[in-house]
């Protein structure tokens, strides 16, 4: 169980995150959707002990990432935005040195690598710098970093970021194969995506969650007439009603 | 934990060619400044005490140089946030890091034994002196890279990342100097002007190279990379949002 209790992060005059609270269960994929500038980095940084809160906290499992942060670390992998990895190494090496560093055994780390390159499809490109890669690739590392240790809790934000129709149709049908006993939670800016992927949908506007619910919930909140009704529900949502009818 | 942060880190180096320009560089230097500034063979004397003098204001522009690149790097690609989203402690990252700098560095100074077995072809140096000598001078690159770490903590960008370094490092070389103790002496009491005056790296390295191992001398530069340590995992806990 992820449980995030009245998180709160403020930078200077700026609420970044506001009093959010929710509980994600083993088996959920949580889409978390907003706006740029919403805070759902913030709060992602926040789960994965990158930053601390200004106030409230996150437990996972029930280990608190305050106070036990390198025991909460280790159930958690993470893409972090922009799938950063270290440019001078080779996908082989940078996916090793994360394997030592998560505790994988010794014996046991390269079977492990050569699964998770498997599934992720990353041969072609396993002795190569990963600076000298394309950018669909580099997420590809990213999210092969991210699932080495085979975590408990996962949390991805914008997996597929820059990927083509192709590589993001394999990253879906990846995050479906894991979502069965994990808890895993996927920032994204495609709406299809949580209709895809998600069994949970949470939109955060200026650090509050203003929806909560299944994807097919949130489509229905759109005008029927839209186009496309979760795009509507979206724009309703996290607009306002004022700007809506200003639009109109 | 540390190991495998070192041994990433350690590669890095040579993963580009830094660590050669680097290597390269240190060696030629500290040949010129010991035989053309230092007039080695002209002073008739075995030891090298030409060569350890210059390595001060070698490091001063040279060890900046590698510590830029610590945390600034990490910052600007991102990759602090996979780092400390690993679980290790933030003492782990400091350590590992600058331990593997401090090893590179230290892999550049032994790199001019070829100093050392001169002097002793040519005459019999007190060899006593001049372990005392690269220690000393070892202890002084870590004080010096420390400080560099902690700079470098503070800013993505490496080019301000080394010229800060390099005036925080100047002004603790120069600390026993008229330049530095002039700006305290008007003001500050002489307990004040003293203790800046004792916070000279080039003293306290001067006498580590005499070889006198006094236990105040070793500990003054454990004691200062230590803090600057700390202070730099400070300025990366509070900067990493950014």
């Amino acid at each position: 169980m992820l449980t995030i209790e009245s998180l709160s992060k403020r930078f200077g005059a700026l609420t970044a995150v506001d009093d959010l609270s929710f509980e994600v269960a083993p088996g959920e994929v949580l889409g978390f959707l907003g706006p740029n500038g919403a805070g759902k980095s913030t709060t992602m940084k926040m789960i994965t002990g990158f930053l601390t809160p200004s106030a409230g906290r996150v437990t996972v499992n029930g280990v608190d990432v305050g106070s036990d942060p390198v025991a909460a670390k280790a159930q958690i992998g993470y893409l972090p935005e922009g799938a950063p990895a270290y440019g001078d190494m080779t996908v082989r090496a940078f996916l090793r040195f994360v394997a030592t560093v998560r505790g994988l055994d010794k014996a046991t780390i390269d079977a492990r690598i050569d699964e998770v390159v498997d599934v992720i499809s990353l041969h072609s490109v396993i002795d190569q710098a990963v600076e000298t890669l394309s950018k669909g690739y580099k997420r590809r590392v990213g999210l092969a970093q991210a699932i080495i240790h085979d975590p408990k809790i996962l949390i991805l934000d914008e997996p597929t970021d820059g990927l083509d129709p192709n590589q993001k149709h394999e990253v879906r049908k990846l995050i479906q194969s894991m979502a069965k006993d994990k808890i895993i939670v996927v920032s994204t800016h495609i709406l299809e995506e949580v209709t895809a992927v998600c069994s949970r949908a949470m939109i955060i506007a200026n650090g509050r969650v203003v929806f909560d619910g299944t994807p097919g919930e949130l489509a229905e909140r759109g005008d029927a007439t839209a186009t496309n009704r979760m795009d509507d529900a979206f724009r309703a949502l996290t607009l306002g009603n004022d700007a809506m009818e200003a639009a109109a | 934990m540390i190991g495998t942060i070192f041994k990433r880190e350690l590669r890095a180096y040579f993963a580009t060619p830094l660590a050669y320009v680097f290597i390269v560089i240190f060696l030629a230097l500290s040949g010129v400044f010991t035989f053309y500034l230092g007039n080695f063979y002209g002073r008739g004397q075995a030891d090298l005490q030409p060569f350890f003098g210059f390595h001060p204001w070698l490091y001063l522009l040279l060890v900046p140089a590698i510590a830029m690149r610590l945390w600034a790097e990490e910052r600007k690609s991102g990759t602090i946030e996979l780092l400390l989203t690993l679980p290790v402690t933030m003492w782990q990252a400091v350590l590992g890091k600058f331990l593997a700098a401090w090893a590179f560095v230290g892999i550049a100074l032994a790199l001019t034994f070829p100093m050392w077995i001169t002097v002793n072809y040519l005459g019999n140096p007190d060899n006593g002196v001049i372990i005392a000598g690269y220690l000393g001078s070892l202890l002084m690159a870590g004080g010096y890279l420390a400080i560099g770490a902690c700079v470098s903590a503070a800013t993505k960008n490496q080019v301000i990342a080394f010229i800060a370094a390099l005036v925080i490092c100047l002004l603790f070389t120069l600390s026993g100097f008229p330049l530095v103790l002039d700006a305290f002496s008007a003001w500050a009491p002489q307990a004040v002007v003293e203790l800046v005056s004792s916070l000279s790296f080039l003293s306290h390295f001067q006498a580590i190279s005499k070889g006198v191992l006094a236990l105040s001398d070793l500990l003054y530069f454990l004691v200062m990379i230590g803090a600057w340590l700390l202070a730099g995992a400070i300025v990366i806990d509070l900067k990493k949002a950014e």
